[in-house]
């Protein structure tokens, strides 16, 4: 199980949050085209690594966090706001 | 002493108090403190089971956890569990077990047969004998074999009759795995440091390897006492770590002793999950088995069982043992039973000479060095143990009524290994030992190899020290009390793993693995250790191959003609030891499975009669009536179609959207137009996911400029609050908006009818209520009942209604005020079947429909789609797929035959291509307003359809309906009702 330290509550068990995906993406602007956002919603590197991901503390302050997380080994390198560059 | 077997005074048994208890129905004594295991073997008892596969006689090989034959049904007032270790089982007062795997009888076993012909049972036989005919496997083979093998059946011990479990989470600085010598020193110089420490041990007394030789008693009681004395340091005896999980999670068992399981009201295990920012595994280390034919005889046990038997409980496990052994450590056994006057029959050592061998020499115990055994003898038991050179030359047999090997120690690095850390062959060792991450903890004592409970003690204390002051704690100056006493010097292994002879040797005796069947699983190219491992079922089941795993991989290496660090151990998972479901569930069973969310006027609905149906995790009112069946539905339903209803809506979920951005923030989540909406309106919105699937609908008021109030469906709240806190926060971060879910501070109301302007009237200040100043979809604040709330004028019924809010405290006064107010009308509450026969005859869509595979265009909202600006699943929903003439849309279905019922899940087929599905049916009620029943519907190119008669089909219920597709909005198309 993922402990995750949240800037604003602490260390936390995985379960008080959401995954919510690759934070690496960036939605399209608005006239991007199709190609664009079915690249933003379907396409996915699937890294063996480090790997930058959006989590909702759902069972806490509710922010949402940018998580620098490593696929195999799981160890998290930072935790930050979405303003956060990861 | 209770028992022949019983020659001395326990560590952990009391002489003054006797358990009488049954095996095989027979009566016999123990004493308090007594395993099950040390009480069978006080009383003499050697055949204890039948094994796995070849039914051969067995007996009890190891005194604790590890064991992989002693396994025994235990039969109380609950049931019959089985597969219990007769190891680790307290002795009670009563007990009733039986050994299981034999049939009619432990001596007499019908299947014994299965070892005379087992020469055709080999490892994979199965799968490659009862190959065909194909039905035969399931109908024939397989509860054949089923009977045939197997460890204990098991009855029905859940629901009611489980033991109760609990679970506790816990926080800690270190978590010490292991109370031997390595583990007591470290947890007492971290304790002592300050930290917050948890020391577990899975035996039901703290000291490990310290327990068993007389010198380190005063060392441990004086660091047990240090122990106890410090306020941050909790001792766990009885508590096996089970798993580590990452990020310092790991899960414990407890198994509470007798007297805390009555203190705690019959609560028999606890399990624990331990959050730890570092960890020291000082798990020692696992006395390994040596293969060699009929290794497996009742009587030939591991010499470290022997030396716990006679230290823990007083009894000799055999009246004239006979050794095979090749480290020093295992000489322990060999003084221990001596010195309790334990006439010896000889110890075969591998090794030509040793340090030990001369110590027990000088005792007048015969060593026969450069020697094997070759095979031990005997009908149920040791008779005879025949020894040869290691060239193969010189046999003779040893008189002996047990056989006590020790192959060497494997450090017990399962949990280590789960946490990542590399194995490294230790050749000296002839063992591998474990390299953990500094930053997740260390590894102390023999689990990494160390030799000696004082070489142990002083690595626990160092690792401790390492620990404490990376954790920012000097190492302090407090000593670990009483000297520690000397190891001996010691000469060093000579590996050995397996004497090959006639007969079977056993590298796994719980799964009958013979080293044959290794050998054949290499042969038939299954090389690597894990493949091996799946082919012979090595290491499998409870004991987890703990005494034989390295056996197998070294005898797989032989063959392969490689060395076995190259061959390595299959990789190890949780749980280390079998866990009873009961204690993973704990008290999350039967009612508290899940919480329930109540109703803030849950009670008023129960004392109304209400049947309760679950709707996520709410409990909503489903009919006022505890009868089955339609006819309280459809007078609830009709009341609001003649005259006037109420019912409660507070689970909907209710999202507070307020800020400069709002209005701007809704257009971006809703697929329509809110920042057109004026002030005391609302409108009816969907919103969609990115991939342009519908995501939930509902109705959203705006209360003031800059103030909006969302409503979801009941089951989407959680969902949809997500939804918009990531777009706002990942998405759109520069808006200035503040979402508040106020779902449970609102309860709210539907009155729905004709009627219901008179009612609501009545209860509601502050409003004009007449149609011209208070339109359809008109929202306002308003006093209800002398409530501050809220009123709305939507409808999910189809008829004239309102939904009136209040905050969830004041909800009974305004229902109440309300049923007062309609009184005269009979106004009547309904559930929530009810209300969906009134949705369904309207057309109107709920989770049925919107089930996630449903685009806007599906449901014929593709006008709802707003033309310009940017909104969730925008981009996607234009795919051409989404919007493709042939894919479900939803339509209204009527039987042809009106009294005929409709089912929801109707096959929708064509008359003449019944194999074809053409969609279901997804929601059906019989109707009040139109003849017989009504239906909603998904159905290929459905807007194409109207008119077009279809066959409804079930074919799990033998049902064929002639339908007729029709609009989904069967009542009122034009709206009239609700701007009545």
């Amino acid at each position: 199980m993922l402990r995750i330290p949240c800037p604003w509550c602490g260390e936390r068990d995985e379960t008080e949050f959401r995954y919510r995906g690759d934070a690496s993406q960036s939605r399209p602007a608005a006239e991007a085209g199709l190609a664009a956002f079915s690249a933003y919603v379907y396409e996915r590197e699937n890294p063996c690594g480090w790997h930058l991901e959006w989590w909702l503390h759902v069972g806490g302050c509710r922010k949402l966090l940018k998580v620098v997380r490593h696929t195999l080994s799981h160890e998290i390198h930072s935790v930050g706001g979405p303003e956060d560059p990861g | 002493m209770r028992g022949p077997g019983r020659i001395a005074r326990g560590l952990l048994t009391d002489p003054d108090r006797p358990v009488a208890f049954r095996f095989d129905g027979r009566r016999m004594q123990g004493l308090e403190g007594d395993t099950l295991a040390s009480a069978l073997l006080a009383n003499g008892k050697r055949l204890i089971a039948r094994s796995f596969k070849y039914h051969r006689p067995r007996g009890i090989v190891t005194a604790g956890p590890e064991e992989p034959c002693a396994l025994v049904d235990v039969i109380d007032a609950e049931g019959r569990e089985p597969n219990r270790l007769a190891t680790t089982l307290a002795l009670h007062e009563g007990l009733v077990a039986e050994s299981q795997n034999r049939w009619p009888s432990l001596r007499f076993d019908a299947l014994a047969l299965n070892d005379l012909i087992a020469r055709f049972l080999p490892a994979g036989f199965y799968y490659k004998t009862f190959m065909a005919p194909g039905w035969a496997w399931e109908r024939l083979y397989e509860p054949l074999i089923r009977r045939a093998a197997g460890l204990g059946r098991l009855e029905a011990i859940v629901g009611d009759h489980a033991a109760p479990a609990e679970t506790v989470h816990d926080h800690t600085d270190v978590l010490v795995v292991g109370a031997g010598a390595a583990g007591l020193a470290a947890a007492h110089r971290l304790g002592a440091s300050g930290l917050r420490v948890m020391l577990t041990d899975q035996d039901v007394v703290l000291g490990g390897g310290s327990l068993l030789d007389a010198r380190w008693t005063a060392w441990r009681e004086s660091l047990c006492a240090g122990l106890a004395g410090l306020a941050t340091v909790r001792c766990l005896p009885r508590t096996t770590v089970l798993g580590a999980y990452g990020h310092g999670v790991f899960g414990a068992l407890e198994t509470l002793s007798p007297a805390e399981a009555t203190r705690f009201g019959g609560l028999r295990e606890r399990l624990r999950i331990i959050r730890a920012r570092r960890v020291v595994f000082a798990t020692g280390a696992l006395e390994r088995l040596i293969a060699f034919p009929g290794n497996d005889l009742p009587g030939v046990m591991l010499a470290g069982a022997a030396l716990k038997y006679l230290r823990r409980y007083g009894v000799a496990v055999g009246r004239r043992p006979a050794f095979f052994l090749n480290t020093d450590e295992a000489y322990e056994a060999v003084f221990a039973l001596t010195g309790a006057g334990i006439e010896c029959a000889g110890v075969i050592d591998v090794r030509e000479s040793s340090l030990a061998a001369e110590r027990v020499r000088a005792l007048g115990v015969e060593v026969q060095g450069g020697a094997v055994v070759e095979g031990a003898f005997g009908r149920d038991g040791v008779r005879t143990v025949r020894v040869v050179d290691v060239n193969g030359r010189r046999r003779r047999d040893l008189e002996a009524d047990c056989l006590l090997m020790s192959g060497g120690y494997s450090p017990a690095t399962a949990l280590a290994s789960q946490l990542g850390a590399q194995l490294t062959w230790r050749e000296a060792l002839a063992a591998f030992t474990p390299d953990l991450a500094a930053t997740i903890g260390r590894v102390a004592g023999a689990a990494r190899g160390v030799p000696g409970l004082a070489a142990a003690a002083r690595d626990g204390e160092s690792v401790a020290c390492a620990i404490a002051s990376e954790l920012g704690r000097p190492a302090s100056a407090a000593g670990p009390g009483a000297d520690l006493p000397v190891d001996p010097d010691a000469t060093p292994i000579a590996a050995l793993w397996e004497v090959r002879g006639r007969g079977k040797a056993f590298v796994d005796l719980q799964n009958d693995v013979t080293a044959a069947d290794v050998r054949l699983s290499f042969r038939e190219g299954y090389e690597h250790v894990e493949h091996m491992k799946r082919f012979t079922t090595h290491g499998m089941a409870t004991d987890q191959g703990r005494s034989g795993g390295l056996v197998g991989s070294a005898v797989l290496a032989q063959a392969r003609g490689v060395l076995l660090s190259e061959v390595g151990q299959p990789r190890p998972r949780p749980f280390a030891q079998p866990v009873p479901f009961a204690a993973l569930a704990g008290g999350e069973v039967r009612e508290h499975y899940r919480p329930k969310r109540r109703l803030p006027l849950h009670d008023w609905h129960e004392a109304a009669g209400a049947t309760f149906v679950a709707a996520g995790l709410w409990l909503r009112p489903l009919v006022y009536s505890r009868q089955q069946g339609w006819e309280a539905v459809l007078n609830e339903a009709r009341a609001v179609r003649r005259s006037v209803g109420i019912t409660d809506v507070s689970t909907l979920g209710k999202i507070d959207v307020q800020g400069p951005d709002a209005a701007r923030f809704l257009d971006f989540i809703y697929a329509n137009t809110f920042s057109t909406l004026a002030v005391g309106r609302a409108r009816y919105g969907i919103m969609l996911r990115e991939d342009g699937m519908l995501l939930d609908d509902g109705t959203t008021s705006r209360l003031a400029p800059e103030h909006f109030l969302v409503t979801t469906t009941t089951v989407n709240a959680a969902v949809v609050l997500e939804h918009m806190e990531f777009h706002l926060q990942a998405v759109c971060p520069r808006l200035d908006v503040l979402l508040s879910d106020v779902g449970d501070q609102w309860a709210q109301f539907a009155v729905a009818g004709p009627r219901s302007r008179e009612v609501v009237a009545a209860v509601v200040a502050g409003v004009d209520l007449s149609n011209d100043a208070f339109p359809f979809m008109a929202a306002s604040v308003a006093t209800i009942a002398g409530v501050a709330g809220r009123v709305f004028r939507i409808s999910f019924s189809g008829e004239l209604a309102y939904e009136l809010a209040v905050p969830a405290a004041h909800a009974l006064k305004a229902w109440s005020a309300v049923l007062e107010a309609g009184k005269p009308l009979r106004i009547a509450p309904y559930g929530l079947e009810a209300l969906n026969t009134l949705r369904i005859e309207k057309g109107h869509v709920t989770g049925a429909e919107l089930n996630g595979n449903t685009s806007a265009d599906d449901l014929g909202f593709q006008r709802m789609l707003k033309k310009h600006g940017d909104f969730i699943g925008r981009a996607l929903s234009q795919r051409a797929g989404l919007t493709a003439p042939d894919r479900l849309q939803l339509v209204g279905v009527r039987p042809l035959e009106r009294r005929h019922r409709l089912r929801n899940g109707l096959q929708l087929v064509a008359p003449r291509a019944r194999t074809t599905s053409l969609g279901y049916v997804t929601s059906s009620t019989p109707s009040v307003e139109l003849d017989g029943w009504v239906g909603l519907a998904l159905a290929a190119g459905g807007r194409q359809r109207l008119g077009q008669r279809l066959i409804g089909t079930s074919p799990i219920h033998d049902e064929i309906t002639e339908l007729e597709i029709v609009s989904p909005h069967m009542l009122d198309p034009q709206n009239a009702r609700v701007r009545a």
